[in-house]
């Protein structure tokens, strides 16, 4: 042990000893970033001082360090890409990078890591973007502490913060993204790490996964975006402790999944969603621990969702707990807490002694004739659906929950 | 009319009613705080006992009044007092009672369980606004009733037919109609129809406050218009106190015209 | 003091005053008589503006009553049935009476009077038909208006009061006022009024002094003469 510290110290003093420093800046020999990459060598450093550069299609091709004093100003007046790093190891800390420029044929972003290796892009800043920081075919880096903001309006005109394609192993951590298509983008990346982050106001997703395998995001807040969070076609991904809420509209949920298969779903939170969880041929998933609080639909189910357990969840005041369109159900409810519930429990073990049915008739006129939400907690509406509680005839008839808890889950 | 209002005020206020009323909302309050101890179970079992017992008590209450008070009002008629004073003092004064047993006998113990330090005094706050208009709304309406029928036993009967139509009845053929159509585009129609009837009406202003999450997941640009922004707030509002205003009307039409 | 022109009034299909033409000057007590239903507590309550007629006009000391109601200020008025709102105190009842038409300090003599003294903490619910009567003549005659109309001032009094409820009526008349009855008691009628009118089928029968009735209908007595013109008009 000792010898291994011994030996990082050794390598940390003797590291500046052939590592250079370049200062650039407006009035210093070298008034550019591009042409300070010129001048460095492999594994020097380079200090952008306070100002503004105008400076677009500057191109990273040997392992640096470039490090922002007080956030300098890299303005691409909209003419292009700004950053692009080919290289491996390299560092990118503290720019404040503004005016990436907008196409409709190429995806200009403010900073792109190509094909490369153990990269750290953190503390930036990016403002009037189009795509924010994007991350193709590398892997094994680092973002955190960057501040995305955008000005996105439209989809088709904006692109997203944070992109990875074909990128695993990428840890991205404490990020702020906002205004944007889509907070948080992954498309074929595995095993990749989104924690704490903040994305909210998106047009689109907070974060969004195709075709990823192996993730896990934990301890995000989505807030007020066109939706949470959408997981399509992947695989074991893992979504601990995150915060979806007030993804208000339409078509808006707090999490969407499509085709995913053993995920699990864990101690997260929605709260105030239109829909908070919209499933769509998903299997083998865990839900466990989540608080739905105040939404719309807690969890929607839509077409084909086999051996799915919801354990132990806490439903609190949702318009409709659950919502199914067919009659089918392989899914199982077990000992989770229904506010809506109003049965009793006699010998006082803490579950209520009838079960609960969480699919009321109503969800489904509403499937049916949306219009009719207007008549939502009618005296009307409450016979009818107890007329359907004692019998079922449009809705599952075995899909309830034996055991409902008579206190809130507390975990 | 003041002088009536008075009159009738105390009057309703020395009867044990008002106090069963306010016991009952007040023994509710109770139960629902202290043994549920959920302020927002609270405010939505609230909800369904105000959307359906304030009306129905509203309208009994007001029916029975107008019967019971009769010789009452054949004294003031004698009296150089105004027809419209008379009847609006009646309504008046049970209409207030009917509020201030309501807002007294559930605001108590929500004070007590310290409301004023909760998030939820909002939903609460518009509770109680809503009942009361309720409340002013079906004593109204029964009036209406009871000056258009001499008969008491009619007069009630007809009194109960009308909660029952505007409290279930209404709200099934409602839901009827929206299903058989539901082809054509309903939004519109179902907010009008919405606005026809003082109870939906209650309960979509509530609706707004307690399930505006699940409201935004429709489509039509109407609803989004309205459930979207204080539009929505604004005309329900406005559509109440004309639901107030109209019965009134005819209660003072009526009363003009009517021999005693 | 009351004019009455063409007065008309139908309760759905029952035509009650058929063309009522009655003026009354001031001073004097007036009875209104009539069979059971002839329209005699119609033809008050129109006065009233309890009734409203269909046809017709009344105005009294020269103005118009339609839309109007502060002309009632002028009339006491004691209904026929006396029922009053049972859970209040006879004390509140006359307190809330003043309340509404003005002060006065009659009051307290018309209650020595009916000696009604240990009655004005109980509730009117509780008092027996002729203690309410007393109340009811107390509330009538306690303001000091122009016009009194009185149904059926007799009815449950007891003899002592109904001296003094006579005595009363004499001592109103003296001051010059006009008192509008109505009652089934012919000798109380004869004894009192000072002319009659006589209601028949929704239209004034006749209306003169008593001894003009007896000549009209050659009778030797009121009741008599009643009776003929009843029987007559039956027959």
């Amino acid at each position: 042990m000792n010898k291994i510290v011994l030996f990082l110290a050794v390598i940390l003093m003797a590291y500046p000893s052939y590592a250079q420093k370049i200062e650039v800046c407006g009035t210093c020999a070298i008034p550019s970033l591009k042409k300070g990459i010129a001048a460095a060598k492999a594994y020097d450093t380079i200090i952008v001082k306070k100002g503004t550069y105008k400076e677009h299609g500057i191109i990273v091709d040997k392992p640096l360090t470039i490090i922002g004093e007080n956030y300098p100003i890299i303005d691409g007046e909209r003419k292009g890409e700004i950053i692009t790093v080919i290289s491996d190891n390299v560092t990118v800390d503290g720019l404040f990078i503004i005016n990436v420029g907008t196409s409709y044929t190429e995806d200009y972003a403010a900073i792109r890591i190509k094909r490369s290796k153990h990269f750290t892009i953190k503390n930036l800043v990016l403002e009037k973007l189009f795509f924010g920081i994007y991350l193709e075919k590398s892997s094994y880096g680092k973002v955190y502490h960057n501040k995305i903001v955008g000005d996105a309006v439209e989809e088709y005109n904006s692109g997203n913060g944070i992109q990875l394609w074909y990128s695993n192993h990428i840890v991205i951590e404490h990020n702020y993204v906002q205004h944007v298509r889509d907070g948080i983008y992954l498309e074929f990346s595995d095993n990749c790490l989104i924690k704490n982050n903040v994305s909210a106001l998106n047009i689109r997703y907070g974060l969004h996964f195709m075709f990823s395998n192996n993730d896990e995001y934990s301890d995000n807040t989505f807030e007020n975006n066109g939706a949470g969070v959408a997981v399509m076609f992947s695989k074991k991904i893992k979504m601990l402790n995150n915060v979806f809420r007030e993804n208000w509209g339409t078509a808006s949920y707090g999490l969407l999944l499509k085709e995913i298969n053993d995920a699990e779903i864990r101690g997260n939170t929605f709260e105030e969603n239109t829909i908070g969880i919209n499933i769509e041929g998903s299997n083998r998933i865990l839900y466990k621990n989540n608080n739905f609080t105040n939404n719309g639909w807690a969890i929607k189910v839509r077409g084909a969702c086999y051996t799915n357990r919801f354990l132990a969840n806490n439903f609190l005041y949702n318009s409709f707990d659950i919502s199914y369109n067919s009659k089918v159900n392989d899914n199982v409810f077990d000992r989770n807490y229904w506010s809506n519930y109003t049965g009793y429990d006699l010998n006082k073990d803490g579950i209520g002694d009838v079960p609960y049915r969480p699919v009321k008739l109503f969800s489904y006129i509403v499937n049916r004739t949306p219009e009719t939400i207007i008549l939502l907690r009618s005296l009307f509406i409450d016979i009818i659906d107890f007329s359907e509680k004692v019998s079922p005839v449009f809705t599952p008839d075995n899909l309830m929950d034996n055991n409902p808890l008579m206190k809130k889950n507390l975990w | 009319m003041l002088k009536i209002l008075k009159y009738s005020f105390y009057d309703l206020m020395r009867s044990r009613w008002s106090y069963v009323y306010f016991a009952f909302y007040l023994l509710l309050g109770v139960v629902l705080l202290f043994l549920n101890n959920d302020l927002s179970k609270a405010v939505i079992t609230l909800m369904n006992v105000i959307i359906v017992l304030v009306p129905l008590i509203g309208t009994i209450f007001g029916v029975m009044y107008y019967y019971n008070s009769k010789e009452f009002t054949e004294l003031l008629l004698a009296q150089p007092l105004k027809r419209s004073s008379i009847f609006l003092g009646q309504y008046l004064g049970v209409a207030l009672s009917l509020s201030m047993s309501l807002i007294l006998g559930l605001g108590l113990p929500f004070i007590f369980y310290g409301l004023f330090k909760s998030t939820a005094i909002w939903d609460f706050s518009l509770l109680l606004v809503t009942g009361t208009f309720l409340t002013f709304i079906f004593t109204a309406l029964a009036f209406n009733i009871a000056l258009s029928n001499e008969n008491k036993i009619k007069g009630f009967g007809y009194a109960i037919l009308m909660w029952l139509f505007l409290g279930i009845i209404y709200d099934g053929l409602f839901l009827m109609s929206l299903v058989l159509f539901e082809d054509y585009p309903l939004d519109k129609i179902s907010l009008i129809g919405t606005m026809l009837n003082p109870i939906d009406l209650s309960r979509t202003l509530i609706l707004l406050k307690l399930d505006i999450s699940a409201l935004l997941g429709y489509t039509g640009a109407v609803f989004k218009q309205f459930f979207g922004t204080n539009f929505g707030l604004v005309i329900s509002f406005g559509m109440l106190v004309l639901w107030v205003v109209s019965p009134l009307m005819r209660i003072i039409f009526k009363s003009k015209r009517k021999d005693f | 003091m009351v004019n009455i022109q063409d007065l008309h009034k139908a309760f759905g299909k029952n035509q009650v005053l058929s063309g009522v033409n009655l003026s009354i000057k001031e001073g004097g007590i007036f009875a209104v008589l009539g069979p059971n239903g002839s329209g005699k507590t119609t033809l008050i309550k129109s006065i009233l503006g309890m009734v409203i007629p269909n046809k017709g006009s009344i105005s009294i000391q020269g103005k118009h009553i339609k839309n109007n109601s502060s002309y009632r200020q002028h009339i006491d008025y004691l209904p026929q049935i006396a029922n009053f709102p049972s859970n209040l105190k006879v004390k509140e009842l006359i307190k809330m009476i003043k309340d509404l038409r003005g002060k006065t300090t009659e009051d307290e003599r018309l209650i020595q009077l009916f000696k009604l003294e240990p009655f004005l903490d109980k509730k009117l619910g509780t008092l027996s038909g002729g203690t309410k009567q007393k109340v009811n003549l107390v509330l009538t005659f306690m303001f000091n208006s122009p016009l009194i109309i009185l149904d059926e001032p007799t009815s449950g009094l007891d003899p002592i009061s109904l001296l003094r409820l006579k005595d009363l009526i004499q001592a109103e008349k003296a001051k010059g006022k006009t008192i509008l009855i109505t009652s089934h008691i012919m000798s109380f009628v004869e004894e009192i009024s000072d002319e009659i009118v006589f209601i028949l089928e929704g239209k004034i029968y006749f209306k003169g002094t008593v001894s003009e009735l007896k000549t009209k209908t050659s009778q030797p007595d009121f009741e008599h003469a009643i009776a003929s013109i009843l029987t007559e008009n039956h027959a």
